[in-house]
Protein backbone atom coordinates (compact mmCIF):
# COMPACT_ATOMS: atom_id res chain seq x y z
CA UNK A 1 0.00 0.00 0.00
CA UNK A 2 1.30 2.86 -0.86
CA UNK A 3 1.78 5.77 1.64
CA UNK A 4 0.31 8.96 2.12
CA UNK A 5 3.67 10.82 0.78
CA UNK A 6 3.44 8.69 -2.25
CA UNK A 7 0.01 8.70 -3.31
CA UNK A 8 0.06 12.94 -2.97
CA UNK A 9 3.02 12.39 -5.48
CA UNK A 10 0.55 11.06 -7.50
CA UNK A 11 -2.55 12.65 -7.30
CA UNK A 12 -2.32 15.96 -5.19
CA UNK A 13 -1.72 18.03 -8.31
CA UNK A 14 -5.10 16.19 -9.89
CA UNK A 15 -7.07 16.87 -6.41
CA UNK A 16 -5.96 20.45 -6.70
CA UNK A 17 -6.79 20.94 -10.18
CA UNK A 18 -10.52 19.65 -9.50
CA UNK A 19 -11.06 21.83 -6.53
CA UNK A 20 -9.81 24.86 -8.34
CA UNK A 21 -12.23 24.24 -10.95
CA UNK A 22 -15.17 23.53 -8.45
CA UNK A 23 -14.04 27.33 -6.85
CA UNK A 24 -14.55 28.36 -10.79
CA UNK A 25 -17.56 26.85 -11.31
CA UNK A 26 -18.90 28.63 -8.34
CA UNK A 27 -17.95 31.69 -9.13
CA UNK A 28 -19.00 31.27 -12.82
CA UNK A 29 -22.86 30.52 -11.56
CA UNK A 30 -22.80 33.43 -9.11
CA UNK A 31 -21.45 36.13 -11.96
CA UNK A 32 -24.23 34.66 -14.45
CA UNK A 33 -27.78 36.55 -14.27
CA UNK A 34 -30.95 33.64 -13.79
CA UNK A 35 -32.41 32.65 -10.76
CA UNK A 36 -31.60 29.74 -7.92
CA UNK A 37 -31.47 26.48 -8.71
CA UNK A 38 -31.53 23.35 -7.15
CA UNK A 39 -28.78 21.52 -8.17
CA UNK A 40 -26.47 25.15 -6.83
CA UNK A 41 -28.16 24.37 -3.54
CA UNK A 42 -27.15 21.10 -3.68
CA UNK A 43 -23.77 21.39 -4.95
CA UNK A 44 -23.08 24.01 -1.92
CA UNK A 45 -24.86 21.83 0.89
CA UNK A 46 -22.40 19.45 -0.25
CA UNK A 47 -19.54 21.14 0.03
CA UNK A 48 -18.87 21.29 3.89
CA UNK A 49 -18.62 17.63 4.00
CA UNK A 50 -15.70 17.81 2.39
CA UNK A 51 -13.99 19.17 5.84
CA UNK A 52 -15.52 16.66 8.08
CA UNK A 53 -13.53 14.53 9.42
CA UNK A 54 -14.01 10.13 8.84
CA UNK A 55 -13.50 8.06 5.70
CA UNK A 56 -17.32 7.97 4.43
CA UNK A 57 -17.00 11.54 2.62
CA UNK A 58 -17.36 10.36 -0.65
CA UNK A 59 -20.34 8.31 0.48
CA UNK A 60 -21.48 10.98 2.33
CA UNK A 61 -21.66 13.61 -0.41
CA UNK A 62 -23.29 11.28 -2.97
CA UNK A 63 -25.94 10.72 0.02
CA UNK A 64 -26.53 14.50 -0.19
CA UNK A 65 -27.55 14.07 -3.69
CA UNK A 66 -29.86 11.31 -3.44
CA UNK A 67 -33.57 11.53 -3.93
CA UNK A 68 -34.92 10.29 -0.55
CA UNK A 69 -38.28 10.97 -1.11
CA UNK A 70 -40.30 7.76 0.29
CA UNK A 71 -42.75 7.89 -2.65
CA UNK A 72 -42.79 5.79 -5.27
CA UNK A 73 -44.85 6.97 -8.43
CA UNK A 74 -47.08 4.37 -10.51
CA UNK A 75 -44.96 5.82 -13.72
CA UNK A 76 -42.21 8.36 -14.21
CA UNK A 77 -43.07 12.22 -14.51
CA UNK A 78 -40.39 12.60 -16.13
CA UNK A 79 -36.99 10.89 -17.35
CA UNK A 80 -34.05 11.61 -17.11
CA UNK A 81 -31.60 12.15 -13.93
CA UNK A 82 -30.14 15.78 -12.65
CA UNK A 83 -27.53 14.51 -10.54
CA UNK A 84 -29.35 16.13 -7.55
CA UNK A 85 -32.74 15.00 -5.71
CA UNK A 86 -35.35 17.59 -7.49
CA UNK A 87 -37.25 19.51 -4.27
CA UNK A 88 -40.61 19.09 -5.67
CA UNK A 89 -40.65 15.00 -5.98
CA UNK B 1 -21.12 -3.66 -28.47
CA UNK B 2 -23.52 -1.77 -30.43
CA UNK B 3 -23.09 1.44 -29.76
CA UNK B 4 -18.97 1.22 -30.46
CA UNK B 5 -17.05 0.59 -33.81
CA UNK B 6 -15.25 -2.80 -34.97
CA UNK B 7 -11.94 -0.01 -34.08
CA UNK B 8 -13.02 -0.71 -30.41
CA UNK B 9 -12.91 -4.48 -30.48
CA UNK B 10 -9.72 -4.24 -32.35
CA UNK B 11 -8.60 -1.81 -29.36
CA UNK B 12 -10.09 -4.52 -26.97
CA UNK B 13 -7.84 -7.03 -28.38
CA UNK B 14 -4.81 -5.09 -28.15
CA UNK B 15 -5.40 -4.65 -24.47
CA UNK B 16 -5.51 -8.03 -24.17
CA UNK B 17 -9.48 -8.50 -23.86
CA UNK B 18 -10.26 -12.60 -24.04
CA UNK B 19 -13.94 -12.15 -23.87
CA UNK B 20 -16.79 -9.28 -23.44
CA UNK B 21 -20.70 -9.49 -22.49
CA UNK B 22 -22.92 -6.78 -23.16
CA UNK B 23 -26.29 -6.17 -21.70
CA UNK B 24 -29.47 -5.72 -23.47
CA UNK B 25 -29.74 -1.57 -22.77
CA UNK B 26 -31.25 1.30 -23.88
CA UNK B 27 -30.69 2.15 -27.63
CA UNK B 28 -29.76 6.27 -27.15
CA UNK B 29 -33.62 6.67 -28.28
CA UNK B 30 -37.11 4.96 -27.43
CA UNK B 31 -38.11 2.00 -29.39
CA UNK B 32 -41.23 2.50 -31.07
CA UNK B 33 -42.19 -0.89 -31.63
CA UNK B 34 -41.48 -4.66 -30.57
CA UNK B 35 -40.22 -5.53 -34.14
CA UNK B 36 -37.52 -3.09 -33.33
CA UNK B 37 -36.92 -5.53 -30.03
CA UNK B 38 -37.02 -8.15 -32.02
CA UNK B 39 -34.20 -7.21 -34.62
CA UNK B 40 -32.02 -5.40 -31.58
CA UNK B 41 -31.81 -9.49 -29.90
CA UNK B 42 -30.63 -10.50 -32.91
CA UNK B 43 -28.31 -8.14 -33.32
CA UNK B 44 -26.77 -9.15 -29.69
CA UNK B 45 -26.73 -12.57 -30.49
CA UNK B 46 -26.07 -12.92 -34.26
CA UNK B 47 -23.91 -10.09 -35.40
CA UNK B 48 -21.92 -9.06 -32.53
CA UNK B 49 -20.31 -12.43 -31.55
CA UNK B 50 -19.25 -11.97 -35.24
CA UNK B 51 -18.08 -8.58 -35.23
CA UNK B 52 -15.94 -9.98 -31.49
CA UNK B 53 -14.83 -12.77 -33.42
CA UNK B 54 -13.20 -11.30 -35.66
CA UNK B 55 -10.86 -9.77 -33.20
CA UNK B 56 -10.32 -12.71 -31.32
CA UNK B 57 -12.80 -11.35 -28.79
CA UNK B 58 -15.65 -13.81 -27.48
CA UNK B 59 -19.16 -12.35 -27.34
CA UNK B 60 -21.46 -13.26 -24.67
CA UNK B 61 -25.05 -11.26 -24.21
CA UNK B 62 -27.90 -10.65 -21.71
CA UNK B 63 -31.31 -10.13 -22.71
CA UNK B 64 -34.02 -8.40 -21.12
CA UNK B 65 -36.14 -5.42 -21.76
CA UNK B 66 -33.90 -2.65 -20.02
CA UNK B 67 -35.76 -0.36 -17.20
CA UNK B 68 -35.71 2.81 -18.92
CA UNK B 69 -38.22 1.28 -21.93
CA UNK B 70 -40.19 -0.76 -19.18
CA UNK B 71 -42.12 2.00 -17.50
CA UNK B 72 -45.35 0.84 -19.93
CA UNK B 73 -46.12 -2.36 -18.66
CA UNK B 74 -48.15 -3.49 -21.53
CA UNK B 75 -45.31 -2.85 -24.46
CA UNK B 76 -42.69 -4.09 -21.72
CA UNK B 77 -44.60 -7.50 -21.49
CA UNK B 78 -45.05 -7.48 -25.30
CA UNK B 79 -40.97 -7.20 -25.74
CA UNK B 80 -40.75 -10.24 -22.97
CA UNK B 81 -42.50 -12.42 -24.78
CA UNK B 82 -40.50 -12.32 -27.44
CA UNK B 83 -37.14 -12.97 -25.03
CA UNK B 84 -37.81 -16.96 -24.39
CA UNK B 85 -36.68 -17.88 -27.98
CA UNK B 86 -33.58 -15.84 -27.92
CA UNK B 87 -32.37 -17.60 -24.56
CA UNK B 88 -31.30 -21.01 -25.84
CA UNK B 89 -28.53 -19.33 -28.09
CA UNK B 90 -25.64 -20.04 -27.65
CA UNK B 91 -24.17 -16.74 -26.02
CA UNK B 92 -27.11 -15.57 -23.75
CA UNK B 93 -25.85 -16.07 -20.37
CA UNK B 94 -28.67 -14.99 -18.72
CA UNK B 95 -31.11 -11.99 -17.93
CA UNK B 96 -30.16 -8.16 -18.28
CA UNK B 97 -29.65 -5.67 -17.31
CA UNK B 98 -32.84 -5.07 -15.70
CA UNK B 99 -33.40 -3.32 -12.92
CA UNK B 100 -34.96 0.12 -11.95
CA UNK B 101 -34.17 3.85 -13.68
CA UNK B 102 -36.60 6.04 -12.31
CA UNK B 103 -37.93 3.93 -9.49
CA UNK B 104 -41.19 3.55 -10.49
CA UNK B 105 -43.91 0.94 -9.61
CA UNK B 106 -44.71 -0.05 -13.61
CA UNK B 107 -40.24 -0.41 -13.17
CA UNK B 108 -40.47 -2.52 -10.50
CA UNK B 109 -42.98 -4.95 -11.83
CA UNK B 110 -41.36 -5.59 -15.11
CA UNK B 111 -38.22 -5.61 -13.11
CA UNK B 112 -40.19 -9.11 -10.83
CA UNK B 113 -41.04 -10.99 -13.79
CA UNK B 114 -37.55 -10.38 -15.07
CA UNK B 115 -36.33 -12.40 -12.18
CA UNK B 116 -39.21 -15.09 -11.92
CA UNK B 117 -38.12 -15.52 -15.76
CA UNK B 118 -34.49 -15.94 -14.67
CA UNK B 119 -35.73 -18.37 -11.52
CA UNK B 120 -37.87 -20.54 -14.03
CA UNK B 121 -35.01 -21.28 -15.96
CA UNK B 122 -31.97 -21.19 -13.50
CA UNK B 123 -30.51 -18.15 -15.42
CA UNK B 124 -27.86 -15.90 -13.95
CA UNK B 125 -29.12 -12.14 -13.39
CA UNK B 126 -27.54 -9.07 -14.29
CA UNK B 127 -29.10 -5.71 -12.33
CA UNK B 128 -28.44 -2.20 -13.89
CA UNK B 129 -29.30 0.73 -10.59
CA UNK B 130 -30.58 3.97 -11.25
CA UNK B 131 -27.93 6.41 -11.96
CA UNK B 132 -27.05 10.00 -10.38
CA UNK B 133 -29.86 10.69 -7.83
CA UNK B 134 -31.77 8.02 -8.19
CA UNK B 135 -29.56 5.11 -7.68
CA UNK B 136 -29.86 5.02 -3.58
CA UNK B 137 -33.30 4.54 -3.42
CA UNK B 138 -33.28 2.27 -6.29
CA UNK B 139 -30.72 0.49 -5.03
CA UNK B 140 -32.96 -0.43 -1.77
CA UNK B 141 -35.89 -0.85 -3.62
CA UNK B 142 -34.03 -3.73 -5.73
CA UNK B 143 -32.99 -5.19 -2.90
CA UNK B 144 -36.07 -5.39 -1.30
CA UNK B 145 -37.51 -6.90 -3.82
CA UNK B 146 -35.22 -9.79 -4.27
CA UNK B 147 -35.76 -10.38 -1.01
CA UNK B 148 -38.95 -11.49 -1.52
CA UNK B 149 -37.86 -14.07 -3.71
CA UNK B 150 -36.79 -16.81 -1.48
CA UNK B 151 -35.43 -19.33 -3.95
CA UNK B 152 -33.15 -17.14 -5.39
CA UNK B 153 -29.29 -17.93 -5.62
CA UNK B 154 -27.80 -14.68 -4.34
CA UNK B 155 -24.72 -15.77 -5.64
CA UNK B 156 -26.12 -15.68 -9.25
CA UNK B 157 -26.72 -12.07 -9.53
CA UNK B 158 -24.49 -9.16 -10.07
CA UNK B 159 -26.07 -5.76 -8.82
CA UNK B 160 -23.86 -3.30 -11.36
CA UNK B 161 -22.69 0.09 -11.19
CA UNK B 162 -22.37 0.46 -7.41
CA UNK B 163 -20.95 3.74 -5.42
CA UNK B 164 -19.84 4.47 -2.26
CA UNK B 165 -23.22 4.83 -0.86
CA UNK B 166 -24.78 1.47 -2.28
CA UNK B 167 -22.04 -0.99 -2.67
CA UNK B 168 -22.01 -2.02 1.01
CA UNK B 169 -25.90 -2.93 0.85
CA UNK B 170 -25.39 -5.11 -2.18
CA UNK B 171 -22.22 -7.03 -0.93
CA UNK B 172 -23.86 -7.75 2.65
CA UNK B 173 -26.67 -8.90 1.13
CA UNK B 174 -24.56 -12.04 -0.26
CA UNK B 175 -24.79 -10.40 -4.04
CA UNK B 176 -21.70 -10.11 -6.76
CA UNK B 177 -21.56 -6.26 -7.12
CA UNK B 178 -19.99 -4.42 -10.49
CA UNK B 179 -18.50 -1.45 -10.67
CA UNK B 180 -19.16 0.57 -13.63
CA UNK B 181 -16.11 2.89 -14.88
CA UNK B 182 -16.66 5.95 -16.34
CA UNK B 183 -14.19 8.49 -17.82
CA UNK B 184 -16.60 11.51 -16.34
CA UNK B 185 -19.34 12.06 -14.74
CA UNK B 186 -20.09 8.58 -12.53
CA UNK B 187 -17.31 6.05 -10.74
CA UNK B 188 -13.76 6.49 -11.95
CA UNK B 189 -10.78 4.47 -11.41
CA UNK B 190 -9.41 6.03 -8.86
CA UNK B 191 -12.56 5.25 -6.97
CA UNK B 192 -13.70 2.30 -8.10
CA UNK B 193 -9.48 0.96 -6.33
CA UNK B 194 -10.80 2.79 -3.28
CA UNK B 195 -13.29 0.92 -3.08
CA UNK B 196 -11.39 -2.78 -3.78
CA UNK B 197 -9.09 -1.61 -0.86
CA UNK B 198 -11.82 -1.05 1.51
CA UNK B 199 -14.06 -3.94 0.74
CA UNK B 200 -11.51 -6.62 -0.78
CA UNK B 201 -12.08 -8.64 -3.41
CA UNK B 202 -14.51 -10.92 -3.09
CA UNK B 203 -17.98 -10.89 -5.51
CA UNK B 204 -16.41 -7.72 -6.84
CA UNK B 205 -15.88 -6.69 -10.67
CA UNK B 206 -14.82 -3.60 -12.58
CA UNK B 207 -16.58 -3.40 -16.05
CA UNK B 208 -15.92 -0.41 -18.64
CA UNK B 209 -18.95 1.26 -19.54
CA UNK B 210 -19.11 1.28 -23.30
CA UNK B 211 -22.79 3.23 -23.73
CA UNK B 212 -23.94 6.29 -25.49
CA UNK B 213 -22.30 8.59 -23.30
CA UNK B 214 -19.42 9.65 -23.19
CA UNK B 215 -17.54 5.89 -21.89
CA UNK B 216 -14.79 3.99 -22.82
CA UNK B 217 -14.12 0.56 -23.69
CA UNK B 218 -10.79 0.74 -22.73
CA UNK B 219 -11.51 1.41 -18.56
CA UNK B 220 -10.82 -1.47 -16.88
CA UNK B 221 -7.15 -1.77 -18.60
CA UNK B 222 -6.91 1.68 -17.87
CA UNK B 223 -7.50 0.69 -14.14
CA UNK B 224 -5.42 -1.94 -14.10
CA UNK B 225 -2.48 0.28 -14.75
CA UNK B 226 -3.43 2.95 -12.17
CA UNK B 227 -3.85 -0.27 -9.43
CA UNK B 228 -0.29 -0.91 -10.85
CA UNK B 229 0.07 2.73 -10.04
CA UNK B 230 -0.71 2.42 -6.66
CA UNK B 231 0.93 -0.18 -6.21
CA UNK B 232 -1.60 -3.25 -6.09
CA UNK B 233 0.08 -6.48 -7.53
CA UNK B 234 0.00 -8.19 -10.98
CA UNK B 235 -1.88 -11.11 -8.56
CA UNK B 236 -4.49 -8.53 -7.15
CA UNK B 237 -5.04 -6.91 -10.40
CA UNK B 238 -5.35 -10.50 -12.49
CA UNK B 239 -7.93 -11.73 -10.06
CA UNK B 240 -9.81 -8.37 -10.25
CA UNK B 241 -10.00 -8.07 -13.94
CA UNK B 242 -9.96 -11.61 -15.04
CA UNK B 243 -10.77 -14.20 -12.17
CA UNK B 244 -13.94 -12.78 -10.17
CA UNK B 245 -15.45 -12.27 -14.38
CA UNK B 246 -14.38 -15.95 -14.91
CA UNK B 247 -15.80 -16.87 -11.44
CA UNK B 248 -19.41 -15.13 -11.64
CA UNK B 249 -19.76 -15.61 -15.74
CA UNK B 250 -18.49 -19.34 -15.57
CA UNK B 251 -21.72 -20.19 -13.52
CA UNK B 252 -23.62 -19.93 -16.79
CA UNK B 253 -22.56 -23.21 -18.76
CA UNK B 254 -22.54 -21.64 -21.94
CA UNK B 255 -19.84 -19.42 -21.10
CA UNK B 256 -16.37 -20.49 -21.37
CA UNK B 257 -13.02 -18.82 -23.14
ZN1 LIG C 1 -26.82 -0.14 -16.64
Amino acid sequence: MPSKQELLDLQFIDARHMLINLAAFLDRIDRHPGPDDYRFTALKNAIPILLEQGPDRAKAILESFSDQHPNIDTSAPFQGASGAARPEN
Amino acid sequence: MVSRTTDDYEKLALAGCEALCEPAFWAGFDRSSTDGFFDYFRQLTEYEPKRAAKFGIKHFSWLCINPKEADDPGFAREVMSLIPQFLDRPTVLGIGEIGLNKNTRNELAIFEEHVQLALDRDLPILIHTPHLEDKLKGTRLILESLASFSKLDRGKVIIDHVEEHTIAQVLDSGYWAGMTLYPESKCTPNRAIDMLEIYGTERLWMNSACDWGHSDPLSVPRCALEMKRRQHTAEQIERVIYQNPLEFLSQSPKFSL
